[in-house]
């Protein structure tokens, strides 16, 4: 092979006819109020791990839902599960119970 | 005048212009109502269900027309009205045949057209097959005609694009419609009555739920009915080869571009001043809003008078406005031209 | 798809087009990239058409290139095209037609800046002034090259030798149409069609006996932009935009691509070697990847021209899948020869794209 000096990128394009829904619709299943945010970011504003770490759940929740899983279990790793976000969240989200059901949803896909 | 009785002459029957008739009528006013059409109703007849409520616009139809049956005033219907010739005493009203009427007051209720979904290029309306306007689905709605594609297929995934030719200066639009927010939910739960098992998503770049019961009812898409709303203002609109759609936005809340097919694609095109309204104000010398819009003289404190002295506006000919808010609209202008006639009465 | 929509569309972006006695300048980079593409429209243009076209050896580069890369500074740009107006405007011409879609596009550009900022434009024809002793008149008609070929489709078909057509099955070849950024996205009005269903190549297409592709992509750049390519390191997001192109056509099999700017035919052209070589993907059932046209050498071939004489040998997806297709004969003796029959060499066989 020659050296091309570059490569073809992968586009960072939401391509949602090719993402992985899995996690997505095992959270929704189990946590119904998982699709019930309006994006408001307060979650992410009083987030203990936010302010020290890149982590950010009102992203990880919007990507899992748009099928975009890769890295996520190292990103929800980084919630303390201190519950902050679920007093703040003006649509009522069981945010605590979204974050375990996401690595519910995260153990169930490696035991497959 | 050769009448005791002042007289008010309403140009459109709209819901605006029938609810002042009817409310001018009752206080026991001459009223004259000029429609272009065949029929009054304005584009409520073109409507299956109004939001919140999913009630059906033709009880609001039978309202107006019941009401308008007690309080009889002329109606001329296929009377295009091409200008305002305003003088100190009376006004006179120019139809397009060439009669022409006098009134101690005008009223403009020329209401709205729809925006022209094809003016949006790159949406692809009256191009792609499987793009239609809110407008076209009321319309199947209302004729109980199935939801189906081009070729009758059911579809699996429907989009509705939000702000199509509002806020929008490429179109030379930079109002907000403020009304095809709530359209697109009320859409996107109707389409779901019709279509359970359909994926629904709603592309806007802000909901404006501004009315009572607006928010609740976008709270119902997402929860009862499983609708996704995607913060992103659709860039283009492509044909795949079996003749799906294919989407492009970004969704601004990840701050990635997104890619999306979809069988169905729903404009929800916003409102313009109707064709005449243009001309009628330019001839009484009435102000604008940035939309070409007819300008009150005041925002807040005379909603319905204009720069013009006995010329008033009402309806969606100054804003746009839902069916209920054009109601109380015209209500406000039947009482102010009440109190402004009584006012000219005295001083004559 | 409904064409009338598209056609409504079409009316909305009328331009005029000059009828004749046209002052022609090249692209920089064509000559080398398509090397038989400008003599074509040339010699249609004079020989069959009977049309006074005019150039000047003096022309220059209009700076694209160094301008779109920040290398050269806006003034020096427009003090390039102010001389090349001025050549225009001593030669007695009043239309002029780039060849180039950038040219088009920064020619537009300069027009539409001098219109809003009168003060701009002095001083550039003081610059010129002081720089050459020249002065110039604004040209009375700026069109691109393929505009020319778009107004002329009509009797260009009726001299015609060959239509768009399989021999083989009797129906259009299907043709995909790529305009290049700077032709209408700036300016849609500037654009035969506007920018978002533009019609130049299509109506050419069309006239010639094929149909058009209209693919989810047929919008996206090809992804050739100037820094993107001239930079090594950033060739991947160049290759990548084509490859997003030659993804989105694939399932509508198009017989051959089309396009009116230097970058878009040579990009859409060469990145399939590259693709090929890098992943081992064609866009093509034979793995001979999609053939790539300019519009002259379209045109060429549908006036009969032979193949080699178009320079067709010079592109890097092998013609001669689409030349069967026309029914066109050529010889393969001739492929790599020149001019005088003597021998040009022949390029490596690539690893992967069948040539």
């Amino acid at each position: 092979m020659k050296e091309w000096g570059y490569s073809i990128l992968k586009g960072r394009q939401i391509d949602f006819e090719n993402n992985d829904f899995s996690i997505s619709r095992f959270v929704e299943l189990h946590e119904p109020s998982f699709s019930w945010c309006i994006g408001c970011g307060s979650c992410t504003a009083t987030c203990s791990a936010a302010k020290f770490t890149d982590f950010n759940p009102r992203k990880v929740n919007l990507l899992i839902q748009r099928g975009e899983i890769k890295g996520i279990e190292d990103e929800i790793a980084k919630c303390m599960l201190c519950g902050k976000c679920q007093l703040v969240c003006p649509r009522g989200i069981n945010t605590r119970n979204v974050v375990q059901n996401i690595k519910r949803a995260i153990s169930k896909s490696y035991a497959l | 005048m050769s009448e005791n009785k002042q007289h008010i002459i309403i140009i459109g029957g709209g819901p605006a212009g029938l609810e002042a008739a009817s409310k001018l009528g009752s206080a026991g006013y001459r009223v004259t109502l000029f429609e272009k059409e065949e029929q009054t109703g304005g584009k409520l007849r073109t409507w299956y269900k109004l939001y919140p409520g999913f009630r059906l616009a033709e009880e609001v139809q039978d309202f107006l027309a019941n009401e308008i049956k007690i309080n009889v005033p002329e109606i001329f219907s296929n009377a295009e009205v091409v200008n305002i010739i305003p003088d100190n005493k009376y006004h006179t009203v120019v139809l397009a045949d060439g009669r022409s009427f006098i009134a101690d007051a005008v009223l403009i209720a020329t209401g709205f057209e729809l925006f022209k979904g094809e003016k949006k290029e790159e949406y692809g309306y009256r191009i792609y097959d499987n793009v239609i306007t809110s407008a076209d689905l009321e319309k199947k709605l209302r004729l109980g005609q199935p939801l189906t594609t081009a070729n009758g297929q059911t579809p699996a995934r429907i989009g509705l694009i939000h702000c199509v030719g509002s806020r929008d200066k490429k179109v030379g639009n930079v109002y907000c419609s403020r009304l095809c927010c709530i359209t697109g939910v009320k859409q996107a739960i109707e389409i779901k009555h019709h279509l359970p098992k359909a994926e629904v998503f709603n592309f806007y770049m802000d909901m404006r739920m501004f009315g009572q019961n607006f928010e609740e009812l976008y709270i119902e898409a997402q929860q009862k009915w499983g609708i996704t709303f995607i913060r992103g203002r659709v860039s283009e609109v492509a044909e795949n080869i079996d003749g799906s759609l294919q989407l492009k936005a970004e969704d601004t809340l990840s701050g990635r571009p997104i890619k999306m097919n979809f069988d169905l694609v729903v404009l929800l095109v916003g409102m313009v001043p109707a064709d005449r309204t243009e001309a009628i104000g330019k001839s009484a010398n009435l102000g604008f809003t940035s939309g070409s819009f007819l300008a009150s003289a005041d925002a807040q404190i005379k909603p319905n008078e204009t720069n013009t002295p006995g010329i008033f506006v009402t309806g969606t000919c100054k804003e746009p406005l839902s069916v209920g808010e054009t109601l109380s609209d015209a209500r406000s202008a039947a009482v102010r031209i009440i109190s402004w006639l009584r006012e000219k009465r005295e001083i004559n | 798809m409904v064409l009338e929509g598209k056609k409504r569309v079409w009316e909305d972006y009328q331009k005029e087009i000059a009828n004749d006695h046209y002052f022609y300048v090249r692209s920089c980079i064509r000559q080398t990239f398509f090397p038989g593409s400008e003599t074509t429209f040339l010699r249609i243009m004079k020989n069959d058409l009977g049309k006074d076209v005019f150039e000047d050896a003096r022309h220059t580069t209009c700076t694209g290139i160094g301008y779109h890369t920040d290398i050269v500074p806006l003034e020096t740009t427009m003090t390039v095209i102010a001389r090349h107006f001025a050549l225009m405007t001593e030669a007695g011409y009043v239309n002029i037609i780039p060849s180039c879609v950038t040219s088009f596009g920064l020619y537009t550009e300069v027009l539409e800046t001098w219109k809003h900022f009168p003060e701009i434009e002095e001083k550039i024809r003081e610059y010129l002034w002081k720089a050459t002793k020249r002065e110039f008149k604004i040209p009375e008609n700026l069109v691109h090259t393929s505009d020319i070929i778009y107004k002329f489709r009509s009797q260009i078909k009726e001299k015609s030798k060959v239509s768009l057509i399989n021999k083989r099955t009797g129906e259009p070849l299907k043709v995909v149409e790529h305009i290049g950024c700077h032709y209408s996205k700036m300016f849609p009005t500037s654009g035969v069609g506007g920018a978002e269903f533009p019609s130049v190549l299509t109506g050419m297409i069309e006239s010639w006996g094929g149909s058009v592709i209209d693919y989810p992509e047929r919008r996206h750049c090809c992804g050739f932009g100037f820094r993107q390519y001239l930079v090594m390191a950033n060739r991947g997001y160049s290759v990548s935009n084509s490859k997003k192109k030659f993804e989105s056509m694939r399932p509508f099999q198009p017989d051959f691509i089309v396009a009116n700017c230097p970058g878009c035919s040579m990009f859409l052209d060469r990145w399939q070697y590259t693709i090929a070589e890098l992943e081992g993907v064609t866009y093509d059932n034979r793995g001979m990847g999609i053939p790539v046209l300019t519009y002259e050498e379209m045109a060429g071939l549908v006036m009969g021209y032979s193949p080699w004489e178009l320079g067709l040998q010079m592109h890097q997806v092998s013609v001669e899948q689409l030349l069967d297709k026309l029914g066109i004969k050529y010889d393969k003796e001739q492929k790599y020869r020149g001019a005088k029959g003597q021998k040009i060499g022949e390029p490596q066989k690539p690893q992967f794209l069948i040539v």
